[in-house]
């Protein structure tokens, strides 16, 4: 039996058409759920039930007024660094404690312009940086198919809420697969629109070239539902893309005959745990099965990805996290003076991940060493995007693996940071080119750990890599198994 | 340009105004020269002439008309001040 | 041995914008503290700047005045440094692909003879808060922050502090003509950093130079300046090396000091900002703005001089200050005299202003009305006293001036038969005056007219009284 908090968006849109159920009963249903599973799993930071629940009744109202926005009433989930007017906006941070966000995210303003229902804060690893949410100055976060491990990162939060159907869908932020990762480690979709599909406006900046927001949902149908709410040109955000926003749901189906998917040769590497590369290529047969043509490519200087992103990414992320000195908001430590103040609030207020990357940001800006890491890394960017242009001119997307690994322990990666950051190997790639991805579930482990298929687009081609993840998704069974949080796990019974 | 650099970690430290103990000192000391050893493995490509990318995307001239809007309620932004007086944020006195 | 110095100025000057560069918040002045803030421009997570366009345009018809190369592509960068003002902690500012590269200010020196100023470049960059202090602690108000400034930046061609403020005048005259900025000079609109360094007469290379930060009256530049090259070249003489130093103007005790907060060295960390896109201006679009370029103050002299035959000293005089060229020239376009018209502004009416403190737009008596009167003098149909009374007439409350001559009856007596009847009167009245002129006295003459004047209540044409009295005494 499915109860409400485990239905899709597409289906919950349906129920509430149909008035076989309330906004208020789904999102009474997600609290409670929340409330069921959340000790164990802790995805979330905060949850402001009243205001959900009131949001939820205006929108019960607004349906009774003849309202049929596609998303009316649906709760959707944020991760703690997007800004909510009137919520707490920590980041993970200590350094953000007591920060009321005085305005609202784009994103959050166009999902609340489209009927949803604002739900809660999700942990995430401090200021988006890590791949396991243990980086967060708050709280674990447990991979609800196996609460000894992680759930990936940054978005953790968000994955495992989705996951473990505390949430119908969350937003995310993807800098390096921050998104992608955490969806693929908790068997969710999760999708990186292309840089500018999405205004980053009140998204708290990690890498400001790199940054977008996407949804984490249980399906591809899902994916397309909430990326056609928050996309579009926004003045507020001077790279926002001023593109036509299509009806992605409206064009998904079919099969896949007619397209070429690209397999990048360098991609399939010693590292890349088996069982997952046996999934991936699993998957490859079956969307060769689904009508496309599989087509070799290669992506030469991808091996570089990881090196180009730790120089360009946390010299980035040394200015945007320079903000936080105590003066206008969060946490300040008394100093001597001013300088003695910003050296204190933030030797407290930064957790070990984000010292180590400013320092590591400051250094490759610092006069003397800007043009041999900094602005080489630029430079090979540039290599790194005309591979992905080469690539495109012979197949409409590319098929990777999300994460060499599928979830891992608790601690595994976390004292070495060098093994940590080359767990984003596939999917940095894609920030650095600025076009788009999605991780869509491939299958499990012999220990039940999903594995995550990745679909690579060109810029702007959302539909593209959304109509084939929706073609895999609907011709495989992994999106409908459910983990079950108590330890023993079950199908939910549906074809 | 080949042997990794020697970093002067508290003197970057001090450039991005954080504190350091020196238990912290000593542990980033190794993880930050690994990590820079790891990216000076650019430097086996030639770059010469390869424009450098400081943005994903090929736009340019997005401009906003000089038009006024809200600002802030008063009251909210220093509800938000760890320290404020006069409608002023606080800080140490800071000496020219 | 003789000395020679050398000035550079960074000057930053308030662009003529209603909002701030990257928010939409206002740029008036005054307001209470932290009232015109945003999210933007209070450097809140999330927040991201969107450029101004008007800060755009205002910068490059700044460069096509000032005769700037315009770079056809430019961008914005962030310049890392930690201060309570600055909301980011960064700037962003422009580093190595300004708005405007090269030009220069032709400024006239004391002596009269002029000398070119080089400009470097200039660029666009946001404002940082006011920092107010109180006892034991400073306070910040971030109004000011993200106001647009653009710094232009000289080569070290002024030679000591009579040009540097030469230069600052110049630089202010027409940035007020082109409406690039208030220029308010109490209200921060236009504050400099001045570099400056001494070197021997004759030795090629520049001296070690120092920086004085912040400095906001042209006046204070310029004694600054005085005391800063003075002590340079004292310390020269002295064996002291100079050191390449930020200094601090103390205004009250009139010296220099060096500062102690800005001690240690900077490492900015430039890199291009990721939330802004690059500026590529078309040449079509650098023509566009070029066709409103306003005249600048040199070009309107020259052409005031040549169209209306005035002297250069009245050109000069007129052209300080842009609205009342345009008054002068409205009024001179329909007056029968230029050189009147220039004479009455530059006379009466400038000394009406500063009598009563008001500005040219503020004045009632229109450039037509003026000219009308001024011809009513040209015509003869008033004399100067009388239009000096009905000029106070007009200037009070406006008013056309035939009208009010005729309303008044102050026309002019040009009538010979009356005034002769007003002579032979006076003649009567007054034999022993007559008597003094006869006897060789010329100063009787006038003592004579004044009479005829008094008679004819101020309206006779005093020429002709002079003629009628002559013939009648001869």
């Amino acid at each position: 039996m499915t109860t409400l908090n485990q239905l899709t968006v597409a289906d919950a849109a349906a129920k509430l058409a149909n008035r076989e159920c309330s906004s208020e009963d789904l999102v009474a249903a997600v609290l409670a759920s929340i409330a069921q599973h959340d000790q164990q799993v802790g995805a979330y930071l905060t949850v402001d039930a009243e205001s959900a629940l009131a949001q939820s009744r205006a929108a019960d109202a607004a349906r009774a007024g003849g309202d049929i926005r596609p998303l009316l009433g649906i709760p959707v989930g944020m991760k703690d660094l997007l800004n909510v007017q009137g919520q707490p906006c920590t980041c993970a941070s200590k350094i953000l404690k007591g920060y009321v966000a005085p305005y609202d995210a784009t994103a959050v303003a166009k999902l609340r312009a489209a009927g949803a229902v604002i739900l809660g804060r999700l942990n995430m690893d401090e200021f988006a940086m890590g791949g396991s949410t243990e980086n967060s100055a708050y709280q674990q976060t447990r991979n609800p198919w196996d609460l000894s491990r992680v759930p990936g990162g940054s978005s953790g939060g968000s994955a495992a809420a989705v996951a473990a159907d505390e949430a119908l869908a969350t937003l995310g932020s993807d800098t390096g697969g921050s998104i992608r990762q955490p969806a693929g480690f908790c068997g969710c979709v999760g999708l990186k629109p292309t840089y500018g599909r999405v205004s980053r406006y009140g998204l708290t900046a990690f890498a400001s070239s790199l940054d977008q927001i996407g949804p984490l949902t249980k399906t591809v149908r899902d994916s397309a539902l909430l990326l056609g709410a928050i996309s579009g040109r926004d003045p507020h955000d001077s790279t926002s893309l001023d593109a036509p926003v299509p009806d992605y749901a409206a064009l998904l189906g079919g099969d896949l005959k007619g397209l070429r998917l690209g397999l990048p040769k360098e991609y399939f590497i010693d590292g890349l745990d088996a069982e997952v590369e046996a999934k991936v290529r699993a998957a490859v047969d079956q969307c060769r099965a689904l009508g496309a043509e599989i087509v070799e490519i290669s992506l030469p200087h991808s091996k570089y990805a990881v090196a180009v992103y730790y120089i360009i990414a946390t010299a980035e992320a040394s200015a945007n996290l320079a903000r936080f000195d105590g003066v206008r908001y969060g946490l300040r430590v008394d100093g001597e003076d001013p300088i003695d103040q910003y050296g204190k609030t933030r030797a407290a207020g930064f957790g070990q991940e984000v010292k180590r990357r400013i320092i590591l940001g400051t250094y490759v800006l610092s006069s003397g060493y800007h043009d041999a890491y900094y602005l080489r890394a630029q430079k090979v960017r540039t290599l790194i995007r005309r591979d992905f242009d080469t690539a495109f001119e012979k197949c409409d997307a590319i098929l990777t693996p999300v994460a060499p690994t599928a979830a891992y322990q608790f601690g595994e990666k976390i004292s070495d940071p060098l093994k940590m950051y080359l767990g984003d190997i596939f999917t940095i790639p894609v920030n650095l080119a600025g076009i788009c991805g999605v991780s869509v579930p491939c299958g499990f482990t012999s220990e039940k750990l999903p594995v995550g298929l990745h679909i690579v687009g060109p810029a702007l081609r959302e539909d593209v890599i959304l109509k084939i993840g929706h073609a895999y998704e609907q011709s495989t069974p992994w999106h409908k198994v459910k983990p079950e949080i108590r330890g023993q796990k079950s199908e939910v019974s549906g074809q | 340009m080949n042997s990794p650099d020697k970093i002067d970690v508290r003197y970057v430290a001090h450039l991005a105004r954080m504190h350091l103990g020196d238990d912290e000192v000593a542990r980033l000391q190794p993880q930050l020269e690994q990590i820079v050893g790891y990216v000076r493995q650019l430097d086996e490509l030639n770059v010469d002439g390869i424009e450098p990318t400081a943005h994903a995307i090929p736009v340019q001239n997005v401009f906003r008309s000089d038009d006024v809007r809200p600002c802030l309620d008063h009251d909210a932004v220093m509800r938000n001040a760890p320290q404020a007086r006069e409608g002023q944020f606080i800080v140490p006195k800071i000496i020219e | 041995m003789n000395y020679v110095a050398n000035v550079g100025l960074e000057v930053h000057v308030q662009l003529r914008t209603k909002t701030k560069i990257f928010c939409g918040c206002p740029t008036t002045f005054g307001a209470p503290p932290n009232t015109h803030v945003c999210p933007v421009c209070l450097g809140y997570p999330g927040a991201m700047p969107a450029m101004n366009s008007e800060a755009i345009r205002l910068t490059v018809l700044s460069g096509l005045m000032l005769g700037c190369k315009i770079n056809p592509y430019s961008k914005m960068d962030r310049k890392n440094y930690y201060y309570p003002d600055m909301p980011k902690n960064y700037q962003i500012s422009q580093y190595d692909q300004p708005l405007c590269l090269g030009g220069g200010i032709e400024i006239t020196r004391p002596d009269g003879t002029k000398k070119t100023i080089r400009l470097t470049r200039i660029h666009i960059e946001e404002d940082v808060g006011k920092n107010m202090h109180f006892a034991a602690s400073s306070g910040i108000d971030f109004n000011r922050a993200g106001t647009p400034l653009m710094e232009i930046v000289t080569e070290p061609d002024m030679a000591g502090a009579d040009e540097a403020m030469a230069f600052l005048e110049a630089l202010k005259e027409i940035l007020a003509y082109g409406g690039i900025s208030d220029v308010n000079l109490e209200e921060g609109n236009m504050r400099c950093d001045v570099n400056s360094s001494v070197r021997p007469a004759g030795q090629e290379t520049l001296g070690t130079k120092t920086e004085l930060k912040n400095m906001n009256t042209f006046k204070g530049v310029h004694r600054a300046l005085s005391y800063e090259i003075a002590r340079q070249i004292a310390d020269v003489e002295k064996g002291t090396r100079i050191r390449q130093e930020t200094r601090r103007w103390d205004d009250l005790a009139g010296i220099t000091l060096t500062m102690r907060s800005k001690e240690e060295a900077h490492d900015y960390r430039y890199f291009p900002e990721p939330d802004l896109l690059p500026i590529v201006l078309s040449q079509a679009q650098i023509d566009e703005w070029a066709q409103v370029l306003p005249e600048l103050p040199e070009q309107r002299r020259a052409r005031m001089v040549r169209d209306y035959g005035i002297p250069e000293y009245d050109a000069g005089v007129l052209s300080a200050d842009q609205d009342i060229a345009n008054y002068f020239e409205a009024t001179a376009k329909l007056a029968q005299s230029a050189k009147a018209a220039s004479n009455w502004i530059m006379t009466t009416v400038l000394a009406k202003l500063t009598e009563l403190h008001l500005t040219i737009g503020e004045v009632k008596i229109t450039p037509a009305q003026l000219a009308g009167l001024i011809n009513l003098v040209e015509a003869k149909t008033i004399n100067i006293p009388t239009a000096k009374e009905v000029f106070e007439l007009m200037f009070a409350q406006g008013g056309d001036a035939a009208a009010i001559v005729q309303a008044k009856g102050l026309a002019q007596v040009s009538d010979t038969g009356a005034i002769e009847k007003f002579v032979d009167e006076a003649i009567a009245a007054n034999a022993k005056t007559v008597a003094d002129y006869k006897g060789g006295k010329e100063a009787a003459l006038k003592a004579l007219i004044g009479q005829v004047m008094k008679l004819s209540k101020g309206k006779a044409n005093p020429g002709l009284v002079n003629d009628l009295l002559k013939r009648k005494l001869s």
